[in-house]
């Protein structure tokens, strides 16, 4: 078999001592990314790529690899913990994750998420191993038409992550909506909502808005009269660090589900990580016999994300790999650190350059176990910064956002506006409203509109695209099917279940 | 009069640096610290790419260390503002680029510098030429076919771009306004979508940068019609220039030039451009620009005079094309 044949070579070039070097730096400062809020994946691996400058490309790439599913194992750590997502990918984490910490349960939920992209992360290895060349065809197959067909669909999953009313579920997608539109337009450059702001002409940062809405907010809320009790729950009530049994026999089906559902959208060039996150929730709170557990410390609900978007950061290596093209922002970066190494990455890359792909492939599984390894004794470690009394917590996390915010583009612009952002979400958890559907709206925005956009230019306006392409077509249909499924009166019984409506 | 406000700015912080410092930052003995290299796109694209090969050498010739800064935003207006406000003392320079110190123009009506007006011009480094791709199931099998066909089926053809302000956007305007058609354009966010959708057959036609190009026209994934330089380029030597394939006319490169805020001593501009000079006549260097498929500029067209007037004809040139489209 070719494949073995591959893949021994591949195990033979990363576990030559530098690159088993560089892959454990790698998963470590993934990790640590991971870990502290608003420092992410992009920022990091752009500002680390000129010291690959001077290291031998296969050591860069597979450090930098390290680094970006790393950050998917550490992104759990704060929303379980503080509430705080540290990642894009672990905004919906935050919703089980920190209510089983309220409940004293932080070690389990973080034990949970560490086995869950351990299982994700070895399939989705596998996967691109085995399936790389033919699923590339999934990642063409994927036009504008499609795209926006998919994310109509992720729209109406998001109606689905609110735990209260649904009226405000919408409410916070639409103005997550808005919110994405801010900056330049694609097709004209015309600038809009921007005021003028130069800081505003590309648009509003996810990081930025995130660390307001929940980070400050979050901070405002704990430190604001009565959230002393809360705090003193979270400090006190912690009870056993490992999962129990019944944990693993509730969580094994959601990491499966998780697994598949990232494995598939992580193929799919533009956020997969974080779609397939929020899918994976919603999908698991729709597949539940008592959906009402969903935002109330369901393991199922960090158990599935964590582990669909581990496989999705795995699996967007494979356009990468296959085809040459950088699926994000992330990927982009690494092409740039493969030309910089004179690599310039096209189809023929696993051809021409065995050592890199293989040894790439083969050191995710490696980073993998390393990840594990590393995350598994630090749950001990994390719970008992719990304990930290909460006036020296709340300075270092505020400098840690205001430091990872900056990072992003070095402007200072992006802390007053994530500060705004605060006292923005702040109101919003006072009235009732969740962040997280507006986070969504805001990930969709873009996506939803430019795919619009492109597949009506490409039509020249005909709105039949849409269903005369038969993928586009099946996502439209399961849309239309969860929707009727919210509105038919017959159903009503069933809706009330899945949407959790609050009683008074 | 924004030129007049940028340059009190420049003066202002130049004696705030002065002050600072102590030392007066005098030609003779420049440079004695650091120099900050501004980029005004992300690390790892060709200008990034390009800046750090030829600074990583001329540190060695300075005997100083220059620092790549990437900021990006704005199709890269953001960092050059930037860099037009800062001390004109020699230690802050930024590779400028053709949408930076030429599109923009015409792009960014509200534009906080003008390219000419508010820097001195360093040298030229590298041009990445280029080319007119297509999907490769396009019917058209030479630019002479691709123009007939793209002129006959204006209401049909699709161009893919990068986004608006985008190397790749600027030169198909280019491209479409000397073939007097006007197709749909649709932009993506950046070349790596673009290109995945010109290789999956969504669109018909872009025109890109060679270094992304080469191994997908060598895979056969998507084809090339020409190549917009006066000679071929070595990395793609079957590729024929547009003057070969009968569109003389169409004549496009990336550039990527050094500059320094204006008011920027002679003395300093001197030294700073020999150091250029000597990197690219260094075989490693070239060796890695060639690779990359860029063009070296040939001796006479490196001198700051030469660059000022590169910059000049290039505003002249991209004004009428993308003034329409702002």
């Amino acid at each position: 078999m070719e494949l073995f044949a591959n893949l021994a070579h591949g195990f033979a070039v990363a576990f030559s001592p530098i690159n088993l070097l560089m892959c454990l730096i790698g998963a470590l400062v993934g990790t640590l990314v991971g870990v502290l809020p608003g420092i992410g994946t992009i920022a990091t691996v752009a500002m680390l790529l000129p010291i690959t400058f001077g290291l031998p490309p296969v050591g860069a790439l597979i450090m930098l690899a390290g680094i970006y599913y790393g950050a998917q194992y550490g992104g759990s750590t704060t929303s379980i913990l503080v509430n705080i997502p540290g990642e894009a990918t672990s905004v919906v984490t935050a919703l089980d994750g920190h209510q089983m910490a309220k409940q004293g349960r932080a070690g389990p939920a973080l034990a949970i998420a560490a086995i869950g992209s351990f299982f994700a992360g070895c399939v989705a290895t596998v996967l691109i191993a085995v399936l790389g060349a033919p699923l590339t065809k999934l990642a063409l197959a994927f036009g504008p038409a499609e795209y926006f067909s998919l994310m109509v669909l992720g729209l109406i999953f998001a109606v689905v992550l609110a735990k209260g009313s649904v009226l405000k579920a919408i409410a916070m997608i639409v103005f997550g909506l808005l919110l994405s539109m801010v900056g330049s337009d694609i097709e004209t450059g015309a600038s809009r909502m921007a005021f003028n702001i130069p800081e505003l002409a590309d648009g509003l940062g996810f990081a930025t808005v995130a660390m307001g809405v929940f980070g400050f907010a979050e901070i405002i809320r704990n430190l604001d009269h009565g959230a002393e009790m809360d705090r003193n729950l979270v400090q006190q009530k912690i009870t056993g660090l490992m999962p129990t049994r019944k944990d693993l026999v509730d969580s094994t089906p959601a990491i499966l589900r998780g697994t598949v559902l990232g494995s598939i959208l992580g193929i799919l060039p533009g956020g997969g990580a974080v779609i397939a996150s929020f899918a994976a929730y919603t999908l698991e709170k729709k597949l539940a016999k008592d959906p009402s557990r969903f935002g109330r410390g369901a393991i199922e609900g960090v158990a599935s994300p964590e582990s669909a978007n581990n496989a999705a950061a795995q699996t967007s290596f494979i356009p990468l790999l296959t085809l040459g093209i950088p699926p994000n922002a992330v990927m982009a970066l690494m092409v740039g650190a493969m030309t910089i190494h004179g690599i310039v990455p096209g189809p023929q890359v696993m051809q021409k350059q065995p050592d890199l792909v293989w040894g790439m492939i083969a050191s995710m599984w490696i980073g993998n176990l390393m990840l594990i390894i590393i995350n598994l004794p630090l749950v001990g470690i994390w719970v008992r910064l719990l304990r930290v009394p909460y006036r020296l917590m709340f300075p270092s996390i505020v400098v840690f956002c205001a430091i990872g915010i900056y990072s992003v583009n070095n402007a200072p612009v992006d802390v007053v506006l994530a500060g705004a952002f605060g006292l923005v979400g702040y109101w919003l958890i006072k009235h009732d409203f969740e962040p997280a559907p507006l986070l969504l709206g805001m990930v969709l925005g873009p996506l939803m509109e430019e795919n619009l956009r492109r597949a009506l230019l490409i039509s020249r306006g005909d709105w039949s695209v849409f269903l005369s392409r038969p993928l586009s077509a099946v996502l439209l249909a399961i849309a239309a099917g969860l929707l009727v499924l919210a509105v038919l009166p017959a159903l009503r019984a069933k809706r009330d279940e899945v949407f959790v409506e609050s009683e008074g | 009069m924004m030129s007049i406000r940028s340059l009190a700015g420049a003066c202002l912080s130049a004696f705030a640096a002065l002050g600072a410092f102590a030392v007066p930052a005098s030609a003779q003995n420049y440079p004695t610290r650091t120099i900050t290299m501004i980029v005004p796109f992300a690390a790892g694209g060709p200008t990034d790419v390009i800046s750090r090969i030829v600074t990583a050498h001329m540190a060695q010739t300075l005997g100083q260390s220059i620092v790549i800064e990437n900021v990006v935003g704005a199709g890269g207006t953001t960092a050059t503002t930037r860099a037009a406000r800062a001390a004109n003392d020699g230690y802050t320079l930024i590779t400028g680029h053709m949408g930076t110190h030429a599109a923009s123009v015409p792009l960014y009506p509200k534009l906080a510098y003008h390219p000419e007006k508010d820097f001195e011009p360093v040298a030229l480094l590298a041009g990445t030429p280029i080319l007119i791709l297509a999907r490769k199931d396009f019917p058209p099998k030479d630019l002479k076919e691709f123009i007939a066909y793209v002129k006959a089926n204006a209401e049909k053809v699709n161009a893919a771009h990068a986004g608006i302000g985008s190397v790749s956007h600027a030169s198909c305007e280019l491209l479409n306004s000397i073939l007097d058609v006007k197709p749909v354009g649709v932009p993506f966010n950046g070349t790596g979508p673009a290109m995945n959708a010109l290789v999956a057959g969504q669109v018909d036609y872009m025109c890109d940068q060679i270094v992304n190009a080469v191994p997908q026209i060598n895979a056969g994934t998507i084809k090339a019609y020409a190549v917009a330089t006066p000679e071929r380029n070595p990395s793609l030597p079957n590729v024929p220039t547009t003057a070969e394939a009968g569109l003389p006319a169409f004549q496009a490169q990336a550039w990527n030039a050094v500059f320094a805020p204006k008011g920027t001593s002679p003395a300093i501009i001197a030294t700073l451009n020999a150091a250029a000079i000597k990197a690219l006549d260094d075989e490693n260097v070239r060796k890695r620009l060639l690779e990359l498929g860029s063009v070296i500029p040939q001796p006479a067209n490196r001198t700051p005079e030469a660059l000022a007037t590169l910059v000049k004809n290039e505003i002249a040139k991209w004004t009428p094309v993308l003034k329409p489209a702002s």
